[in-house]
């Protein structure tokens, strides 16, 4: 099972491992370097989200996960124990701390009305609310019960959606439901370009 | 206590720069924008935040093309000319493992160390002015994980471990490359620095300047005269080491990660 | 992937095509280095430039994007001409034997059937003969002149080494090396895996280029072995997940979606559930009913009855040829016949063909839905004017854009748990590591609470389909927010009268007593727990496939096919690389791809197929049984083997007032896509670190043509298409070799794909080129093999 391993466990590994790791005595060295930037995380499973490869990585967050404490994550990489990539990890995969904590990751629910020229900030409720508008709109607007010959249909073609490929099966198996309750024919993902 | 080196398989790079990057991550450099200059090489040479450089060199012989990409960084020589040259004492060490380390706090930005280096790798930060370039990541090798750009190398180009063994790795896959064909196949560990504890495999090591690495290299004579007797400081800075490298940390550890334990 | 990364390392000889490994999956890539290493297998890459992958080759062959088939027609017919092909395999596990019907032929690049005023095939004479019982008639000696062997041989005769090296441009004796090389692989005790990408992919022939690597594939004996197999190198993490889960034309575990002349749950049954085609033909696909009835339980809960055909009535029906791919939607949308758009995490501005038209086409709905972590260009796509007016000198002002846009902050892979399907077809949970940032949420809340905020109007106000909308099940615990977990049992399946988790697929029933979101995964969640989440690092056959790390669709098996590595009495082919062996009672190894208690000769060995066997010759693909070379809709040459008939007789070319194609005349160079190995797709030039590797975009010149064109490494180009264009500094080099094609010279521009108006780092988006080309069978867009032009800006 995919476990949060403790840090503690890391620790006595790693401290263990010092001595015999590369089968030379590296402790003298030990007591003339900075401290271990990864020694007091907590470390989770995980799976690059970048290419298929599907190379296991590590993230290191600090905070113990307790209820009041917000983890941050100080490092990502390779998990020595998968098969595929026993811990190694190509240019992308090994930045991707970069990605998690990229500055430029959106954090607010944006919004563009019709001819302006800039975002603006609203709430969840009102996105969802103005979206399932929208989106009912279209869909009254463009249901099919019936086609052209008198058979049953139940079919949206005037809205489409796209995606899937970066998230997870059972995201895409909500979006199955999701559509299919719609009725939209027109569904790709990028698997498909 | 053994030494301790670095192998890089040049004949197995295939040149995807996770090593550039790991190497930056882990000791927490700051990233800046590539210089385009005609080539896939990120940047034209190694920078005072950019330790570790593919160097990319594109060839056309008799043979066909080739493209050859060789990781560029410290060498951690056997007699360092940086350490050599220093005059601050206690600012550059060399571990009794032989990773060749700088040791900040003491550095006086003298710049002496970059003209000492018959290897061309350190670099002056000009907001810091003080000097940097690869560590061979001390801070994991202390506690048994191997550096950040070794654990990442998809291909198993690049190896950690006690030199004598990597030597001996190194000697005999030259040996199979020359059974398969390349009869100059050979490994560089030039003796002018008297060894170096990174070491290379090389298709042709009969030029390791195709693939940006300099044929025979020495410590420059003025650096070698004037620094000789004074070699004895370097040897002392072993404790110095201690209190430097945790300044180092933490005057310039993790930019960005608030609670970062200090 | 038919086999998988792990397996590579078994390879004699590796053919890279289509594909660039060692830049695009470096990770990956560390098993072909393995298995140079360790078994001294060749590499061979054949691409249109030196890419790192060829930097670290044996052997490469430069070719003109766009001539694959011609060069693979070149692998066949050298196979068949000089013997090295896996005669035994072949006539056991292939169609070779089949006979096919009286007329069947190709002449001028027609087949048989060709509908001039239809401008369609009509497929009779592509039919197996089959005797009184339906069954294919078959001549074990595979000397019928009407056997598919025959006919495969004759096809392909007009492959020659020549013909290929006037097709492809390469040389004779580079293809003569490359094909020595990689039909080594015909020996029993040799196998031969071949690696592609997207390169093979993104062509007006697509399928039929997938088709062709297969075939040569079985000639060799390769399908089923360890080491062998066609292996898709998969682009985006979860891209095999989302495909298994339905996109296009499908339901989950490529059921085919419902169309209205299949009126009822049965009809759609009988229409899609095949018969034998052979009397030892398993033909696993006849549980089609189990499949489809335990997904419409998934679906429908308590409300899908055996009366009401299990709800079928609620799932949407397209017409009999609609095809509502990528190219015809977006067309229909620029046409401004669709309302909206969702796009959870896809970026069509940046990677649909023909920006200027995808941003069109976008102005022109009414709303725009994006769940995001960065501000993507599809987001931001009314800001093209404004950010990026040189490339797109129509699109309107912002305030001419009435399309309302919603930009939602979504989560990233470490802020989730779930399962992603590797190219391996290994399912990896992986587990939350932090929360989302700000107001970002997890993007299963953000599905649920749309869906549930959309139900809710309709159960206040009603509308039409109310039905199909209501009556989707959704019963989770915290229904807002879903738990991974939950629907993870969900989907692997549950037998609803004792309540218990599958075992596996085996035990679906067609009667309404189970249910199961897709049944290719069933197996992955059971009684025993979450299987997507072992860790267990055994490797007890020695041949890389580590039975319980993770789980691997169908039903844990690693190697696809694995039944075809033994003979039909139960023989290895190569006793040293045997990952499935019968012990007389049963079979051990890998999970067999077969009955698993029958004995070797009950049954032929390819159970998916109706057939029993793998198929060379197939009716199934529009433009033909075999795979023909047809040149690019936009191509420097006429097509060498038939001018006449130049493209792909079916290739799909839109015609919007947005869409143009160009001819060599204006546009004399081919333009080549490609990804770079320092960044993932469009993605990675908002972080840092990737930025750096490669900040600026540019433009690959041969250094032939530089020369010609007075241009130096670092002068500005404009690259020109009938479409649009792009700019960018000159990367002039000698790895992109001027290539003869049919007798003239040929150059190829190299156009890297990262870069657009949004990002950390920006430049021109490549698909500002890109022509709305699509392949017929699978609606993929031709981004490879378009033509251009190239100036000093």
């Amino acid at each position: 099972m995919a476990r949060d391993v403790s840090r503690r466990g890391f620790v006595a590994k790693g401290a263990a491992a010092a001595a015999t790791a590369f089968g030379f005595d590296l402790r003298p060295a030990q007591a003339s370097v900075r401290e271990l930037k990864i020694s007091r995380t907590t470390q989770t499973h995980s799976v690059c989200p970048y290419c298929a490869v599907g190379c296991s990585v590590v993230i290191h967050t600090l905070g113990d996960k307790a209820h009041n404490v917000k983890p941050a994550v100080v490092h990502i990489e390779g998990d020595p124990e998968s098969p595929v990539n026993r811990g190694t990890l190509c240019p992308k995969g090994i930045s991707l701390k970069e990605f998690v904590t990229s500055d430029r990751r959106l954090t607010r629910v944006l919004y563009r009305a019709p001819g302006a020229a800039d975002w603006k900030t609203i709430s969840w409720d009102e996105a969802f609310a103005r979206m399932a508008r929208a989106i009912k709109n279209a869909r009254d607007a463009g249901f099919e019960e019936t086609d052209e010959q008198g058979r049953t249909v139940n079919r949206l073609r005037n809205v489409a959606m796209i995606g899937g490929c970066t998230d997870t099966n059972e995201i895409n198996y909500l979006l199955s439901k999701f559509r299919f309750g719609l009725g939209i024919l027109p569904y790709e993902n990028q698997s498909r370009l | 206590m053994q030494t301790v080196a670095k192998l890089i398989d040049t004949t197995l790079c295939i040149g995807c720069k996770a090593c550039e990057l790991a190497c930056q991550e882990w000791n927490d450099q700051e990233f800046t924008l590539g210089v385009f200059q005609g080539t896939y090489q990120t940047m034209p040479d190694l920078a005072h935040n950019f330790w570790n450089l593919i160097k990319f060199n594109e060839r056309e012989t008799a043979g066909g093309m080739s493209w050859l990409m060789t990781k560029y960084q410290c060498m951690h020589c056997a007699d360092p000319g940086c350490l050599r040259a220093c005059p601050a004492p206690g600012a550059i060490v060399q571990l009794r493992n032989g990773i060749v380390d700088f040791n900040h706090d003491h550095c006086i930005g003298c710049g002496y160390c970059i003209t000492g280096c018959p290897f061309d790798v350190p670099r002056l930060s000009p907001a810091t002015k003080k000097v940097y370039k690869c560590s061979l990541c001390s801070d994991r090798t202390a506690v048994g994980l191997s550096p950040a750009c070794i654990k990442t190398c998809p291909t198993n180009c690049l190896t950690f471990g006690a030199r004598d063994e990597l030597l001996r790795k190194a000697e005999s896959r030259a040996e199979q490359l020359r059974a398969d064909g390349h009869a100059q196949a050979g490994v560089y560990n030039p003796q002018g620095v008297g060894g170096t504890n990174v070491l290379y495999v090389l298709k042709d090591a009969t030029e390791p300047e195709a693939h940006g690495l300099p044929k025979d290299p020495t410590i420059p004579l003025s650096v070698a005269l004037w620094k000789g007797p004074l070699k004895w400081l370097g040897t002392l800075t072993l404790v110095g080491g201690i209190l430097g490298t945790f300044f180092h940390y933490v005057r310039f550890g993790p930019r960005t990660y608030e609670g970062q334990e200090k | 992937m038919t086999n998988g990364w792990t397996d590579v390392a078994n390879a004699d000889v590796v053919l890279v095509m289509g594909g660039n490994p060692a830049e695009n999956h470096p990770v990956g890539f560390r098993f072909v280095m393995q298995a140079r290493l360790q078994r001294k297998a060749k590499l061979v890459c054949v691409d249109p430039r030196f890419s790192r992958t060829a930097a670290v080759s044996d052997c490469y062959v430069p070719i003109r994007s766009g001539t694959d088939i011609a060069f693979l027609g070149g692998l066949i017919h050298y196979a068949l001409s000089t013997g090295k092909f896996q005669r035994e395999y072949v006539r056991q596990h292939t169609n070779a034997s089949f006979l096919i019907r009286e007329g069947f032929g190709f002449e001028d690049g027609h087949f048989s059937g060709w509908d001039e005023a239809k401008d369609n095939y009509h497929r009779d004479t592509w039919q197996y003969e089959v005797d009184g019982q339906g069954y294919a008639k078959i001549d074990p000696t595979l000397e019928h002149p009407r056997s598919v062997f025959q006919l495969m041989k004759k096809h392909y005769a007009r492959y020659t080494p020549e013909k290929v090296s006037e097709i492809c441009g390469c040389t004779v004796d580079e293809f003569r090396k490359a094909a020595e090389m990689v039909t080594i692989a015909a020996a029993e005790d040799k196998s031969g895996t071949v690696l592609y990408a997207l390169g093979w992919t993104q062509h007006s022939h697509a399928v039929q280029l997938i088709h062709a690597a297969a075939m040569f594939q079985l000639l060799m004996g390769n399908i089923g072995m360890p080491g062998g197999g066609v292996n898709a190198q998969r682009g985006h993490a979860n891209i095999q997940g989302s495909t298994d889960m339905g996109a296009w034309n499908m339901l989950p575990g490529y059921l085919k979606i419902p169309r209205a002349h299949w009126a009822t749950l049965d009809d759609y049954l009988k229409a899609n559930t095949p018969g034998k085609l052979r009397p030892d033909s398993l033909n696993y696909w006849g549980n089609t009913p189990k499949f489809m009835v335990s997904l419409l339980k998934a679906y429908y809960g308590e409300r899908a009855t055996r009366a009401n055909g299990f709800g079928y009535e609620w799932l949407p029906k397209a017409g009999e040829a609609d095809n509502h791919g990528w190219g015809f939607f977006f067309d229909r949308m620029y046409a401004g016949k669709m309302d909206g758009l969702i796009s959870f995490g896809m970026n069509p501005v940046a990677n649909g063909p023909n920006t200027a038209k995808m941003i069109a086409a976008l102005s022109r709905l009414k709303w725009l839905i994006v769940a995001e972590n960065f501000e993507t260009e599809t987001a931001a796509f009314w800001k093209a004017k404004p950010l990026a007016g040189q490339y797109y000198p129509a699109a309107a002002d912002p305030a001419a854009i009435p399309t309302e846009v919603f930009l939602l902050p979504a989560s990233c892979f470490a802020e989730k748990d779930g399962a992603f399907v590797n190219s391996s077809r290994w399912l990896q949970w992986k587990e939350a590591a932090l929360d989302p940032p700000g107001d970002a949420l997890r993007d299963q809340e953000i599905i649920a609470r749309l869906f549930l905020k959309i139900r809710e109007l309709y159960e206040k106000e009603g509308g039409k389909g109310a039905a199909s909308l209501l009556n989707m099940s959704w019963n989770y615990a915290t229904p807002g927010l879903p738990s991974l977990r939950e629907v993870a049992r969900e989907v692997n399946g549950r037998d609803l009268t004792t309540g218990k988790q599958l075992n596996g697929f085996g035990e679906l029933k067609d009667d309404g007593s189970t249910s199961c979101g897709n049944w290719i995964y069933s197996g992955s969640w059971t009684e025993a727990g979450n299987q997507m989440a072992r860790r267990g690092q055994e490797d007890p056959t020695g041949l890389g496939l580590y039975p319980e790390w993770s789980w691997s669709w169908p039903a844990n098996r690693r190697i696809l096919y694995n039944r075809a590595s033994v003979d039909r009495e139960g023989k290895p082919w190569d006793a040293s690389r045997a990952p499935v062996r019968w012990d007389g009672a049963r079979w051990v190894g890998d999970t067999i791809d077969f009955k698993s208690d029958a004995a070797p000769g009950d049954f032929s060995a390819f159970i998916m197929l109706p057939e029993g066997v793998a198929k060379f010759f197939t009716p199934d693909l529009v433009e033909g049984p075999f795979p023909e070379h047809y040149e690019p809709a936009e191509s420097p040459v006429e097509n060498p083997l038939h001018p006449r008939v130049s493209f792909n007789p079916l290739g799909k070319v839109f015609t919007s007032d947005r869409d143009a194609l160009g001819t060599s005349k204006d546009y004399p160079y081919v333009g080549i896509t490609y990804r770079l190995t320092e960044h993932f797709h469009y993605w990675t030039k908002h972080t840092a670190g990737s930025s750096q590797l490669q900040s600026n975009f540019f433009v690959e010149v041969p250094d032939e043509l530089a020369r010609e064109k007075k241009i130096k490494s670092g002068d500005r180009v404009r690259v020109t298409s009938a479409r649009g264009k792009v700019e960018g500094p000159a990367l002039v080099t000698k790895r992109i070799r001027p290539l003869t094609v049919n007798g003239k010279t040929v150059y190829q521009v190299g156009l890297p794909i990262h870069w657009g108006f949004a990002g950390r780092v920006s430049g021109p988006l490549i698909n500002n080129l890109t022509p709305s080309v699509y392949d017929p069978n699978s609606g993929t867009p031709e981004y490879k093999g378009f033509l251009v032009n190239l100036e000093k800006a």
